[in-house]
């Protein structure tokens, strides 16, 4: 994508003028741009080609940069979806095959007839977004400084499927909390950036881009941002660059909090306690049952990219079985979370193409032996809240036998994996409780 | 799909008409019919909703059976191709993530604007094709009898990606060895029957459909055809149904060919350590363990999931069936040195036109943890190894799990797709193998 770009305006201009298009895309404050899609094989001479999002090019600078996905990509998502060719229907009552045709339908007419991206995109560009290139990639982030200015600087990684829209409710509370009935010594400055590969932030076009290079990138955008003292969360892959960072200690990172624990010991008890029974059957269920997704994305992300960059539908219940198997619902997943807000999330995998790239954060990992549930001894204080739908929870103890400086350990009655999106108000109270020991 | 169509007609029409509207289907020969898609989903009003391919409803009768697939279902599927979005190229050059992009556009666009399905229909329907309802369910296969009259009958059975179209090239040399290099006392009646939920045979609607339940189905379809001795062959999942067969040593059944043997290592292991014959073996398993079985954990784990993609986007369904195509047959890189890239298009437009990506996935679900395990048989066993394939057990791994084995030859070209990629040798090796059976 990003290649592309600079194929065409490298060809079409010299460089100084490239960067007068960059400095007028950040300008006018409409940076997603669109170009019709340009592919190797010569294009009918038709409108059914696919809309294609192309992104500015970065440089080191902080661009501001605002989401506008053209019309003609929101026609051809209506298009396709209302064209979708269906399977038959699962042989079970269930989700044990997967999402159900039922509920696969009602989620795609939902999307079509009455799902408004532009309120999305709205809401989006109500916060401060931007740009900046690291370790030759453009990343996206969301940066809220807070009106309070001892605020502790901190940055929120998301996982897959998820994307920054998980934190949409709890960047306001956490940057403002007097606005949101909290106190002005709990105030963070924000920053959410998109994983390379997701969302408005480049594709990798080489490999390498594992959690601890992201995690390399994340203290440069700190650095970046002149944060000296700051902490950094997260959950799902957004766990792992923070288990990542926590290991690499770079200068100014001072705590660390986890939503999703790598802490399975080494050799596992013979006569497990009750937590570690539940601990070790979570686990188990999961490279079962669960881990199909996980295994087709981490050996052949490319090949299951065709149909979910090509297929609506396709992207769509990817993701929403996940939204279905991870949060805390009692057999739907509009349970716990909004259609509008599983929609926001496909949406933003959809229109930025990234069912490929995302994919690819597993074999990256996979490749790099970080796929285990123990991410190791870590010397960095550390906090977390164990949510009880994660998809494993570990017991405290091996937690404290991994982390020595553990210093917050909260257990929840309710949310799943996706705590922020799911619990905005537990997740920012975490936040608040866990690191207040750790404000000057 | 076979509800939907017994459902309308049920509505449509009583049951005394509904028996001539199958008869008319079957004698017409445009048994394969296209019913406007109805989903719960208003249809817009518009001509652009997908059409469904619908077959007759089957009996217990061996109802003849042609296929020709509507031309709205191909004008939809060049519709689809043509307005393809592509994920970006990735960041690798080769094979390790998938099929790289430049290979699937230039795949896609083959199909697109070269292939022509109308010729893989008219090779099918050279063929005698059938359907009949089996514990339930419509089985499709091609039968072709020998004019030879003593000629051994067998049942053929093809595995995923993998459709009756693997073994197109063989039926005739089988069927007919006089006209093909071979002697009269080679002959075979040949039946190729689609597995439940792949090309026309119906899809089932309940769960079960494992392995042993389909190998009860084709004994009682051999049974059906009148045949009282006959032999069975398979590889990949038809290797499955093939060596349940054997366990279930169904009255007629005399042996089994093999070319995907199911023979992971006998326990335990040998206390002198593995010889590096079995090593090799091993490796492959290890591999194929962490770097090759993605698409069965999926499938064996949330067929409809991955189903929706693949239903809806051609570009996914072929792309996921290529890969294998590279894969697993014996080739130097580029799958089409192995198989031609119509033969491909063949099998891969066979699952887009039938939609049966996610109810031939399910079969990794009913049966691919439970039911593809290596099995100790007591019937007369054939293997033939042929050496390109993703897993070649050595030969001491079939002496200590078949007690019968009478024949096992190592084929040094070819590989998953036997049939497929090798004709005459897979020809050569079910002429060799079952002389003795005769």
């Amino acid at each position: 994508m990003k290649d592309d770009l600079e194929n065409r305006t490298g060809a079409r201009a010299p460089i100084i003028s490239r960067r007068d298009f960059i400095g007028a895309a950040a300008a006018t404050g409409v940076a997603g741009l669109f170009s019709p899609g340009v592919v190797p094989i010569s294009a009918q001479g038709s409108a059914t080609k696919a809309a294609q999002i192309v992104l500015p090019t970065t440089t080191k600078e902080v661009t501001p940069f605002k989401v506008q996905v053209p019309q003609a990509a929101l026609n051809d998502l209506k298009k396709r979806l209302a064209n979708v060719r269906w399977p038959e229907r699962e042989t079970v009552g269930d989700w044990s095959q997967g999402v159900p045709l039922q509920k696969a339908q009602a989620l795609i007419a939902c999307w079509r007839d009455k799902y408004d991206w532009r309120r999305f995109e709205a809401r989006l560009n109500a916060f401060p977004q931007y740009r900046t290139q690291i370790d030759g990639v453009g990343i996206h982030f969301i940066h809220v400084r807070s009106p309070h200015q001892n605020a502790l600087p901190i940055i929120l990684t998301h996982g897959w499927p998820g994307s920054v829209v998980e934190f949409m409710e709890v960047i306001g509370p956490l940057s403002d909390p007097t606005r949101y009935g909290g106190r002005a010594e709990d105030a963070f400055h924000v920053v959410v950036p998109s994983l390379p590969g997701f969302g408005f932030s480049d594709k990798p076009v080489e490999t390498g881009w594992d959690v601890n290079r992201i995690a390399r990138a994340w203290a440069t955008l700190m650095q970046r941002l002149s944060y000296e003292r700051w902490v950094a969360q997260g959950g799902d892959w957004g766990a792992g660059v923070t288990h990542a960072l926590a290991h690499q200690r770079p200068p100014g990172l001072i705590a660390a909090h986890v939503n999703w624990q790598f802490v399975f010991p080494e050799k596992l008890p013979e006569n497990p306690t009750p937590a570690e029974q539940r601990a070790i059957d979570g686990a188990s269920r999961f490279a079962n049952d669960w881990s199909g997704y996980f295994r087709e994305q981490a050996t052949r992300p490319q090949t299951i990219g065709y149909p979910l960059a090509d297929s609506a539908a396709g992207q769509a219940l990817w993701i929403y079985e996940k939204f279905q198997a991870w949060t805390d619902n009692h057999g739907n997943p509009e349970d716990e979370l909004s259609t509008d807000a599983m929609l926001d999330d496909i949406s933003l995998y959809w229109f930025t193409d990234t069912a490929a790239s995302s994919a690819r954060i597993y074999w990256e990992n996979t490749r790099a032996g970080m796929a285990g549930t123990s991410g190791g001894r870590i010397e960095l204080p550390m906090a977390a809240s164990v949510f009880p739908h994660e998809i494993f929870v570990p017991p405290k103890a091996w937690a404290e036998a991994l982390w020595p400086n553990l210093f917050y350990w909260n257990e929840l009655d309710r949310g799943g994996h996706f705590a922020a999106f799911e619990q905005p108000k537990l997740f920012t109270d975490e936040l608040r409780n866990a690191f207040r020991s750790r404000r000057p | 799909m076979k509800d939907g169509l017994a459902h309308r007609v049920e509505i449509a029409v009583p049951v005394s008409s509904r028996r001539k509207f199958m008869r008319t289907a079957a004698e017409t020969a445009g048994a394969a019919l296209l019913l406007e898609g109805l989903d719960p989903i208003r249809a817009q009003e518009s001509g652009k909703k997908a059409p469904l391919l619908v077959l007759p409803a089957a009996t217990k009768d061996l109802s003849p059976f042609t296929v020709h697939v509507p031309q709205t279902a191909l004008d939809d599927l060049k519709r689809r191709l043509a307005a393809v979005r592509w994920p970006d190229k990735g960041s690798v050059m080769d094979w390790s993530q998938g099929v790289p992009l430049p290979r699937a556009q230039e795949f896609i666009e083959y199909w697109r604007t070269r292939y022509n399905w109308r010729r893989a229909e008219s090779s099918l329907n050279a063929l005698p094709q059938f359907r009949t309802q089996i514990d339930g369910l419509g089985i499709y296969f091609i039968h072709v009898r020998s004019k030879h009259e003593n000629a051994l009958p067998i049942i053929l059975t093809h595995g995923w990606p993998g459709s009756i179209l693997e073994f197109l090239q063989v039926i005739e040399p089988l069927a007919d060895p006089t006209a093909h290099n071979g002697k009269a006392e080679e002959a075979f009646h040949v039946v190729v029957p689609s597995l439940p939920g792949f090309g026309f045979s119906d899809k089932p609607t309940e769960v079960g459909w494992r392995l042993p339940r389909i190998a009860n189905a084709w004994a009682a379809l051999m049974a059906r055809l009148g045949y009282s001795r006959y032999v069975a062959q398979g590889g990949d999942w038809g290797a499955g149904v093939t060596s349940w067969m054997a366990k279930q040593h169904p009255s007629g059944l005399a042996a089994i060919h093999l070319n995907l043997p199911i023979l992971f290592p006998p326990p335990p292991p040998p206390s002198g350590g593995y010889t590096a014959e079995e090593q090799a073996a091993l490796a492959q398993l290890v591999k194929y363990g962490s770097d090759g079985s993605g698409y069965a954990s999926i499938q064996g784990t949330r067929p409809q999931t991955l189903g929706y993609g693949l239903a809806d986007s051609p570009v996914g369904q072929a792309m996921w069936i290529y890969e294998k195509f590279q894969a697993w047959s014996d080739n130097k890189g580029d799958p089409a040195e192995a198989i031609s890239v119509d033969r491909m298009l063949d099998d891969i437009s066979l699952y887009w036109l039938t939609d049966t990506a996610a109810s031939s996935a399910r079969l990794y679900y009913e049966s691919f943890a439970k039911d593809f395990v290596r099995m100790p048989l007591e019937m007369p066993v054939a293997v033939s190894i042929f050496k390109g394939d993703l897993f070649a057990p050595p030969k001491v791994w079939g002496d200590q799990t078949y007690s019968k084995l009478f024949y096992w030859n190592e084929v040094p070209k070819g590989g998953h797709f036997a049939a497929f990629e090798q004709p005459e040798a897979f020809v050569a090796e079910l002429r060799k193998s079952f002389a003795e059976m005769r």
